[in-house]
Parts: structure tokens; sequence; C-alpha cells
């Protein structure tokens, strides 16, 4: 049953902003947006095995062997070089990793683990490797009191919703922006899709938060606001929102050049919400 | 003679200390014009060259270091000696720990152990509502942070689930204050999940309380029990510590031509030295200061025979690295594999030790082991068995490089596990990592979160805000704001990625 695999771009046994605990989260690599304003741009795109990255580093860690990239972690000190120069926002870092082996890092660690949470990248992406791993974890006598959480764009559709609940505790939902042409220019995409899978993971009551990104001039005008507000109220005004500034961590390209979110923009978002009688407000703990 | 009489005069004129505190400082200076309890010249120059060191307790140890009186006694009967009826209402119990704090001595001389209040105060609550339950705590809170202002000053709570420790926990968050500092101690099969979420929410308030791991402690003492005082050291009841010496394994390891040197030569000879110097100390303690003489001993709040001495160890992180380098190795402590288990090894070297060195007039007659937090002017050298400050990894892989050096310090290990800000939406995660550490085999530790005012200085908490003021020369009416802003200035602890250090006692006065 522990044959499927899935393309993993990092694993970390301590994170305390995926969920509720602490707990161990797997990037899964691959999205199907492609948001301008992402804090993890190399987990976007899959490797196409082009080399372009192989002169790029400078401890011999990468290779091609029969056409694939064949990476070397004990050789590579993570300057993240390759990453720079990848065209695609691809990881040539990426590891296969089987079901069994992520259940057997969950044994080692669980005392310290509240739950599990795949995140990416676009975690859906690879729906089967979740399914598996969520069931494989519940039905684990030492592993079951785990919770299993999903970081999700939205992007799937009811069915794939509908096989993968079961076992999943709690989706954590990104909606980008309520303006279709917004939502299109920042990610590629429309909010359809986004916005149906908030509503259906709330009416089976797996949506365990909503998150919106405040970005200046983008998404932090008031008609946005005004569309989260009512669009979590028609949820149920006890939804919990979590909003989240736009940093220049991590970001690359254009974005860069865009205006961070400031914590005096989020409080003034945060009070618009509560005065609107949603109560359950999350703010960022830090500014970078 | 000259520089004495100019150092008394710096301390009777200085602008920024309060009268009690130049009489503290003064007579520290007192004390230190007595000529030293006998030493060995080959122990001297150990001490002179601070390779070992006893803590500047002083040069005549007319108490001991620790005291933990087992207040249960003075709840019980009373006091002849006091002048006190045995309390019958919670106000007469409150009041009466309170006139007892002031005749506890210590290194200090405050004191370093206030009881295991909700244990002590619950016989008492039974008519109690839980508002005037938390009224009364209240006051009581204010009257020992205002009359008592040292962080050493420890109260301990736990393991139950019960209205005083709620009580305690909800009081402790709301007022932030430097004192008393606080140990919850845990028993995952005693005190449920509701009581660590409290603890775990005012942790993210004010830093405290501290964790400890109860079934571990109460195994390592015995049943009239353990408390845990000032900074993290882990004592018996109605006994303590006479004294607290400690090595600074850097400075041994820096003595040494290698590892075989180290474990063969060195650390041997010093261990030895560091024990005649602890020897010498309980010897005057109990041979000459007249100290058991106490109404304390004869109203059985304290037993002469309940009193262990610390053995201490420090710069376990700069002794690895030392001697990794001299090996030729590249792997550094708290990161490598080979690197941290050099240090478990040396570990169980200074335990075995430890355990097979009988001590004349020492609980059990040995020392207990102790990873000591650091004083003041220690600089480059890390507290205890810690990873240097800044440099810390994940909490989770924190607890996993130390975790096995935690068996063997019974008398207090305190390891700080430093959390950033998100934990504020979060804090269900301070209550895995504890479980995590525990499991783990951790005996205690603080979670420190960045960015509150109220900030961990090895074991005792400052406040940032004082810190700054005290530099501006306001004066600060809390004790260990002096100790926080010598460490600040020395050790860089302000560098640490939230902010604390180790530093458990200052020295003396310095210009």
């Amino acid at each position: 049953m522990s044959s499927t695999q899935a393309t993993v771009s990092k694993i970390l046994t301590y994170s305390i902003v995926d969920g509720p605990g602490n707990r161990l989260v797997i990037f899964l690599q691959g999205c199907n947006f492609n948001c301008a304003c992402c804090h993890n741009p190399h987990t976007i795109g899959e490797c196409n095995h082009c080399g372009e990255c192989i002169p790029a580093c400078h401890v011999d860690a990468l290779s091609l062997v029969d056409g694939r990239i064949a990476y070397d972690p004990l050789a590579c000190d993570h300057c993240d070089a390759c990453l720079e120069v990848c065209p695609i926002s691809a990881n040539p870092m990426v590891r296969d990793y089987s079901v069994a082996e992520i259940l057997e890092l969950a044994r080692e660690y669980r005392p310290f683990l509240t739950g599990v949470t795949v995140s990416g990248g676009e975690p859906t992406k690879q729906l089967d490797f979740i399914i598996e791993l969520f069931r494989a974890i519940k039905a684990d006598k030492e592993l079951a009191e785990l919770s299993c959480f999903i970081d999700s764009n939205g992007h799937l559709g009811a069915p794939g919703w509908e096989n993968v609940l079961p076992v999943t505790d709690g989706v954590m939902l990104d909606i980008k922006s309520f303006d279709n042409p917004t939502h299109q220019a920042l990610t590629g995409m429309q909010n359809v899709k986004s916005l149906e899978s908030a509503r259906f993971l709330h009416a089976a009551g797996k949506l365990y938060e909503l998150r919106f990104l405040l970005i200046p001039g983008k998404t932090d005008s008031d008609a946005e606001l005004d569309s989260l507000i009512g669009f979590v109220k028609e949820l149920g005004a006890d939804t919990r929102v979590k909003l989240n500034a736009f940093q220049h961590h991590g970001v690359k390209g254009e974005a860069i050049g865009w205006e961070k979110m400031t914590e005096v923009g989020v409080d003034r978002a945060a009070e618009r919400l509560r005065a609107a009688g949603i109560d359950n407000v999350a703010t960022p703990a830090v500014y970078l | 003679m000259q520089d004495t009489i100019q150092k008394l005069r710096s301390i009777a004129n200085d602008a920024t200390l309060s009268p009690a505190q130049k009489r503290h400082y003064l007579s520290l200076e007192a004390e230190n014009m007595l000529p030293y309890p006998t030493l060995d010249a080959e122990t001297q120059e150990a001490l002179d060259q601070r390779v070992i060191c006893d803590m500047y307790e002083g040069h005549a140890p007319y108490k001991p270091r620790y005291v933990l009186p087992d207040y249960s006694i003075v709840l019980a009967q009373g006091s002849e000696y006091l002048e006190l009826p045995a309390p019958e209402t919670l106000d007469e119990a409150i009041n009466t720990l309170m006139i007892a704090y002031h005749h506890v001595p210590s290194v200090t001389g405050i004191p370093v152990y206030i009881g295991r209040l909700d244990h002590l105060l619950l016989p008492f609550c039974d008519d109690i509502s839980d508002e005037d339950l938390y009224e009364k705590i209240k006051l009581f809170w204010r009257y020992l942070d205002r009359t008592l202002p040292d962080a050493f000053m420890h109260a301990n709570i736990g393991p139950t689930d019960n209205r005083v420790a709620r009580a305690i926990l909800r009081v402790d968050a709301e007022l932030k204050q430097i004192a008393p500092n606080l140990t919850f101690l845990y028993d995952p099969q005693a005190s449920g999940d509701e009581i660590l979420a409290i603890a775990s929410n005012n942790i993210v308030e004010c830093c405290k309380p501290h964790i400890a791991n109860h079934p571990v402690h109460a195994a390592a003492f015995d049943e009239r029990g353990y408390g845990i005082v000032s900074c993290y050291n882990v004592l018996p009841i109605a006994g303590g510590a006479s004294t607290l010496t400690r090595i600074n394994l850097k400075e041994v390891a820096l003595r040494s031509s290698g590892e075989d040197d180290f474990f063969a030569h060195q650390l041997p000879r010093y261990l030895d030295l560091n024990f005649r110097l602890t020897q010498s100390r309980i010897d005057y303690l109990f041979n000459e200061s007249n100290f058991f003489q106490s109404f304390l001993v004869e109203e059985r709040w304290i037993e002469a025979d309940r009193f262990t001495a610390m053995f201490g160890v420090f710069a376990m992180a700069e002794a690895v690295n030392a001697l990794q380098e001299k090996e030729a190795r590249a792997g550094r402590y708290g990161f490598d594999e080979e690197a941290n288990a050099l240090g478990h090894r040396i570990s169980a070297v200074l335990a075995k030790a430890v355990d097979g060195r009988p001590l004349n007039n020492a609980w059990r007659g040995r020392a207990l082991l102790h990873s000591q937090a650091g004083l003041s002017d220690d600089v480059k050298a890390t507290p205890g068995v810690r990873i240097p400050y800044g440099t810390e990894p994940d909490p989770v892989t924190h607890v996993e490089a130390l975790s096995p050096h935690h068996q063997y310090y019974s008398s207090g290990i305190s390891e700080i596990l430093t959390v950033d800000e998100s934990v504020r939406n979060n804090p269900e995660a301070i209550q895995q990592l504890c479980k995590g550490a525990f499991a783990r085999g951790f005996r205690e530790f603080t979670v420190n979160v960045a960015s509150n005012d109220l900030v961990r200085v090895t074991g005792y908490m400052v406040r940032l805000s004082d810190i700054r003021k005290f530099k501006e020369q306001q004066g600060s009416r809390t004790n260990t704001t002096v100790l926080g802003a010598e460490a600040a200035d020395v050790t860089g602890i302000l560098d640490r990625k939230p902010r604390v250090v180790g530093n458990e006692l200052y020295p003396g006065h310095s210009q």
C-alpha cells in the first residue's frame, strides 16, 4: 500500500504556522497557480531536466544521469544558487518520498507533533499521495491521533475533495482575490474553483481557516475587504479568517517592487472585519 | 587598604543603588576581608585561575547558599520562636508565610524558595470563592514582588490541576511581575491538558512559568520531596544546598592536549580540585559558622543532613568545540552528531565522578551534578551545557541535541527554548513542545517568546525597559535588573535571537 511516491520540496519537523500545535510539514513540489507574490516560488515548477542549474552548483552536487537531474544531498551546502537560475521556478533538490518513509519520520518525531500538514506548491496536485498518507496515519495505532491538514489554493474540484476529506481533519484555504480580473492577474487562474472549494469545505465542516493575503494597492481595497466580509458571512461569521501580510521574504521577480503590507494596514483591515461582526480574525505575529 | 576604602566609598555613594542594595554589597565586601576557608595550594591556584569557581559566594560561608524550608511545618504548628500560632484561615496562612520568608537566609539574603504554594494553601481554601481566592493571591503576589524584589525568589505549583494553581497562573499573567519566579511541576499522568494549556498561554503572556518534569525529579529525591528554586536548582525540601561550585569545562579543555588527555588527566584533576574546594566550604559552614544553631533547625523547618552540595559545570559548548579543534574535527556542538556525542560522554563521566566521591556533611554523602547557568561576568562561556546564544537550532532539533545530557544533572539543568512570536497565534505548540521534550527525557525548560518585555536572563526574569532605564542612571527597584544590565553589557545576552542568557549571580559591586 505504501508504494505511492510524492515529489517533496522540503520537510519540516518544527512548524508552528501551518495549523494547530507543532506540525510535521511536507511541502510538495509543483503548483497549478503561478503567483507573482509567491514566497516559495521554487516550489511552483516541476523539473524538466534541462540541466541549466548544473553549472550554477559550486560543490558539484548536481549532474545529469540518463538525461535526468541527479542530486547529491551530502555534497549540497544549501546555497540555493540552483534555484536562482532555474528558468521554470522548479527545484532540482526535490526528493521522492514514499508514504512509508513519511510514516517513519512521523513515528520518529511523534512526541513533538500535534499533526501533519501537507503544503506546497499546491499539494492537491498529488492527491493520491495525500489520501494514502492520511489513510495510513489514521490506521496506525501510534499515529492515529495526529491531525491531518491540507494547505491549499482551492483549485480542486468537489470530487477530489470528496475523496480526501474522509481522512482529512482540516483545510487552510487561500483566497488571493475576490475580484476575478485581479485574481487572474495575480495567479494566472480564475478564482471560481477556489471560492467553490471554500463553500464546499465549510459545508463539510473541514474549513479550518480561510486565508487572505493583503497586498497594498492590489487586494487591500475597501471593495476587496467588503467582498471578503460578504463571503465570510455567507459561510458563517464564526469562520476563522487569517489575514496575511505581503512581505518580500522569498519573493522573486516583479513582486519585489511591490509595496510591503504594514502592520497598521493589516490592523485596519482586521478592524473592518471585526466591525462587520467577524470575530475570529487572526493577524501575523511577526512582520519581517 | 586604600583600594578597599575606595571600593566601599563607591558603593556607599553609588547613584543607582538603593540603600538596601548598598547594604548588601557593603556586607559582601566586609565578609571578603576575612581570610578564605583553608585551601591547599593546588586548589587555590585553580580557583585563582577560575578553572574552578566558588560563584563568589563569599569568604565566610555563614549560611547555606540555598535554603528550602518545609513550610508545611510552620503552617501546621505555627512558630514558637516567631510567636506565631498555627494559622486557621487562608488570610492567616498567607500572613504566616509572608512573615516566614523574612527569616529564610540565602546567598542573596532573599529567600530563593517560597514553597509549593498550591499544595500549601489548598487546605485553607474550602470556604473561599474563586473570586476571593484570586483577590487574595493578587495582593500576595504584589507583596512578594515589592518587598522581596529578586527573581531568584521562586514559587512552585503543580503537578495537580487545582484552584490555587489556576488562581496563581491567572494573577501571574495579569501582573507580569519579575518576582516571584514560577515553576509548574508537570506530570503527564496527574496534571492533565487543561492546566498545561493555561500554562502555555501564560508563557505567551510573560515567559513564565518554567516547566519541570515532575516524575523524573520526584524519582531523584525522597518522600519529603524536592523544590525548584532560584534559577532552576532542584534540591531536597527541608534542606537545600550548602554551596555551589563549578568547573569551567572550556578552561579544562584548553589545558588539554587532546581528547585523551582531557579524559585521562585534566578533567579528573579539576574534578578533584573542585571537590576539595566544595568540602572546604561545607566544612566552614558546618564546623565553624554555627548556622545550624538556628531556630529553623530547632523547629524542624530544615534538617542539617538534608543539605547537599551542588557540583556545577558550564561552558560545555566551548569545551567540546575546543576538543573538536584539537582533534581536527569540523563538527560543532549542537549541530554535529559526533560533537554532541562527545558532550554526552563528558556529562556521563562527570556524573560518574560525582556519584563516586564521598563528601562529609552532604545529603546522602554525595554532591549533586548541576548544569550551571552562568554569572554576569562570564565571557565567551555558554551557560551549562547549552548551545551558544543566537546560534540555537529550532526547538525540536535543540531538544534532540541536548536531551541525552538531562539524565545526569539531578540538581538541575535549565534550558531555554526560543520560540518566535508566531506562537502567539498558536500556544498549543508550546504544549506539544513540552510533551516532546519530556518524552525525550528533558528534566525542565523555559520557553522564551521573542519580543516580550519580560525576558529571562538564565533563570531570572528582567524587564528590558528596566535595563534601559537603569542605564540611564535611574536605578532599579528589582535586584536582578542590576544583574541583567551587567550581563547584557558583558556577555551579549541581548544579541541572543530573542534575548536570553545565563547569569545566576552577580559577584559583587563593580564600578
